[in-house]
Formats: structure tokens, C-alpha cells, sequence
């Protein structure tokens, strides 16, 4: 079976994976990484969004292999120790969720839209928001919080 | 998913070894097509080689008057390039349309167009704009390139390396996005160059196909009027839960004369 070692959350991660293992399988069965979760398992609802080489991708569509090498970011490794990433701070200050099961591939795609757009609109937001599904439909407070998150990480 | 051997290549010769010796190998470009078709277990693979690493398919030249972007180059790179968005606009209008931003992040120009999908951008693009499809074989000029419902004129162990796109007088793409999945229920790309005018309709039909009664009036006239009286025939289109025929066809003129009025 194929090794694989990348870098997640700023630290060396290897294991040895069958070559159909999906990233998503890595980071939570064999990192214990829990807080990328598996919605629809069909790269529809986002749930799954990490950052790779600092880039919005849904894991449950990459292999893990395909990973081999890279510099991955998942949910928990945005706040320094008690201190929440300012995004993941909008998300609570706005109550940005409502069970909060979409809630960590909202956070990363939100990080992504803000590398791009340092000062994303209420429009441009709801389009990046294309690949990310609430189900609890909460995502007028998600905009919101993302536009503050936003704001708080230009300062 | 059935299991399967994984190969990263390093060349394209190397990838092109690798799939020919496999007993049914297939290339991987972006997967944002191939990994859910592998996790639907509707396609089975011995062996999987992966493009991701070949640094000679990436990136996006000017070679005179054509933009040439290689195969592995992903959509938001071709959404986000300033050359793509100096010489040909719509294109990169095209690109910023795919899916959503993850499918951008991985999504390649070269695995939508050797996919073809029925309801896919890029080839609309491919066809209007006249261009060619370069391969570790040959280059194909785009007329020849998409045969029919996923199927296109690459061979076996053919890989596509490059496209190089004629840089249009204007060209505009505009689609009829399903709300769901992004794809077109119908997107029509129009391009003016001086040798003429051409009109692809994708997501109507099984395959992408040029309007050519669209093609003859726009020559003379390029307005959204001169294609007033040209009717899309329903006849051979798709039709699905998403839409008729009959809609499809209805959506062809409506989404010509948007592109005609975007392009200018």
C-alpha cells in the first residue's frame, strides 16, 4: 500500500493508505482530524472543505494520495490554542450556524474567498457560497459572518 | 470505489507508458468528474495515473495571435489570468462559471474537454473559438475533436497537452446555469473572428454542436436581431427532469442572443 506524508495543520502527518482512500478518510480516520465532516459524500454540500496548498477543495473528492506532499488546513488548525481564527469568531458572534454541521467547510471556503477578495460584497459571498449547503437554510447569518470575518482579518 | 493501482507521472511519455502497459488504465486530470464516477463504482479501473505532476502541462502563454493554455491548467487559473482576460474575456467569464469555487480549485481545461460531457463549458468555448487541441500524438482542429456524448477523437494512450485559442474580434458565453450543479441546461458561445462567425450550443444536445443557421445570419448581420428568425429544431436535443426539448431548443435562441448583445 502506498505511504503518503503531508503537512497538516502545520505539522508532519504520514500513514499508509490503500490508493482509494479519499483525503477526508485520512485527515479523519487515520489524524483523528474530526471536524471536516462528510455530508453528501457526492462533492455537493461542502462540508468537507479544507484548504490544500491554500486552496478551497472538497476531500471527499481528491484522493488522499493525490494529497502526498502537500500543506493541508482543516478546521483545527485555525485557532491558536483558545484564541478563535477572527473568521471562526464571526461565525459565533453573528451565530453564523444553527447545528453547525456545515459550519467547518463554510469557515474554509470563507478563508478562500478572502484570499481572493480581501473585501468580498453580500453578493460576491452568497456566489462563492455556490458549493457550500446549509440544510438548516441559516445562510443569511453565514453571509453575514463572513463579511465580518472578513473585516476583522483586513485589521 | 473499487480499488485500484495509482501511479503519479512525471512526463507525459512516462504517463503515457503507464497507461498503455495497464490492463484498463485511465488518466486522472482534476477527478471532479472521474473521482465520484469511481465512487459510484460506474467505472473500474486497474490502474489510475495521475497527471497532477507534470509541470509541462500547466500554464498559459500568448503565442502570436492565439492564447495557448496547457492541459492541466485549472479553471480558476484561467478565470483569474490577466491574459486570458485581455485577449479573450469570455473565456475567462467561461472558466469563473464552472461549478463552484472548490471544483475551480481542481478542475483542469484538458479534463473537461477529454471528458465531454454533454452539459460541460469548455467545449462550447473549444468550438466557437476555432481552436486546436494539441495531444502527445497530433493536434486536432476542434471540429474533429468532439464526437459524440463523452466520446471525442483522442485514441487510446492519447493525452491532451495544450489548447491553443485564435484570439477573437469579440466573443461572449453566456449559459442557463442548472441551479444546482452548475452545469448548462443550455450555453451558447458566439465568437467573431475575420474568418467568420461561429455559434456552440452546448448542454442542447448529446454533444456540443455549432448553430450553423445562426453562423450564416450573424455573418452578414452581427446583431441579436439577424437571428430573429432563426428557429433551434428540438428534434435530437436531450431533455430531462430539468428541461424539455422543446425548452432546450427555446433556450438556444434566448441564450444566442444574450452572447450576440454581451459580445458587442
Amino acid at each position: 500500500m502506498p505511504s503518503v506524508s503531508m503537512t497538516v495543520n502545520g505539522k508532519k502527518a504520514s500513514g499508509t493508505v490503500e490508493p482509494r482512500t479519499l483525503l477526508v478518510q485520512f485527515l479523519r480516520e487515520t489524524l483523528a482530524l474530526t471536524g471536516t465532516h462528510v455530508g453528501c459524500d457526492t462533492s455537493q454540500c461542502g462540508c468537507c472543505v479544507v484548504l490544500v496548498n491554500g486552496d478551497s477543495v472538497k476531500s471527499c473528492t481528491m484522493l488522499a494520495v493525490q494529497a502526498d506532499g502537500a500543506t493541508v488546513t482543516t478546521i483545527e488548525g485555525l485557532a491558536k490554542g483558545d484564541e478563535l481564527h477572527p473568521m471562526q469568531a464571526a461565525f459565533r458572534e453573528h451565530h453564523g450556524l444553527q447545528c453547525g454541521y456545515c459550519t467547518p467547510g463554510m469557515v474554509m471556503s470563507a478563508l478562500d474567498l478572502v484570499k481572493h477578495n480581501k473585501k468580498p460584497s453580500e453578493q460576491q459571498i452568497r456566489e462563492w457560497l455556490e458549493g457550500n449547503l446549509c440544510r438548516c437554510t441559516g445562510y443569511h447569518n453565514i453571509v453575514k459572518a463572513i463579511k465580518a470575518g472578513a473585516e476583522a482579518m483586513a485589521k | 470505489m473499487y480499488d485500484f493501482h495509482y501511479h503519479k507521472a512525471k512526463s507525459v511519455a512516462e504517463a503515457a507508458s503507464l497507461v498503455g502497459k495497464a490492463a484498463d488504465g485511465k488518466l486522472v486530470a482534476g477527478g471532479m468528474t472521474l473521482i465520484p464516477a469511481l465512487k459510484l463504482r460506474l467505472s473500474k479501473p486497474s490502474d489510475l495515473v495521475d497527471l497532477g505532476g507534470i509541470a509541462e502541462l500547466k500554464g498559459i502563454k500568448k503565442d502570436g495571435n492565439a492564447v495557448v493554455i496547457g492541459s492541466m491548467t485549472r479553471h480558476i487559473e484561467v478565470a483569474e489570468s490577466a491574459e486570458v482576460k485581455q485577449a479573450i474575456p469570455a473565456l475567462a467569464q467561461l472558466a469563473a462559471h464552472i461549478g463552484d469555487p472548490a471544483v475551480r480549485n481542481r478542475g483542469t481545461l484538458g479534463g473537461s474537454i477529454s471528458n465531454n460531457d454533454p452539459a460541460a463549458d469548455y467545449p462550447a468555448a473549444v468550438l466557437a473559438l476555432n481552436a486546436t487541441i494539441v495531444t502527445n500524438k497530433r493536434k486536432i482542429p476542434a471540429d474533429q475533436f468532439f464526437k459524440g456524448m463523452f466520446e471525442t477523437a483522442l485514441e487510446a494512450g492519447e493525452i491532451v497537452t495544450s489548447v491553443s485559442f485564435p484570439i477573437p474580434d469579440k466573443a461572449a458565453y453566456m449559459k442557463f446555469p442548472n441551479p444546482a450543479s452548475r452545469y448548462a441546461i443550455v450555453g451558447v458561445f458566439v465568437a467573431k473572428a475575420k474568418d467568420g462567425v461561429r455559434v456552440a450550443v452546448t448542454g442542447a444536445g448529446p454533444v456540443v454542436f455549432r448553430q450553423k443557421d445562426m453562423e450564416a445570419a450573424l455573418a452578414k448581420t452581427f446583431s441579436a436581431d439577424a437571428i430573429k428568425g432563426v428557429a433551434q429544431k428540438s428534434s435530437g436535443l436531450n431533455a430531462d427532469i430539468h428541461a424539455s426539448a422543446e425548452y432546450r431548443a427555446h433556450l438556444v435562441g434566448v441564450m444566442a442572443k444574450r452572447a450576440i448583445q454581451a459580445a458587442g
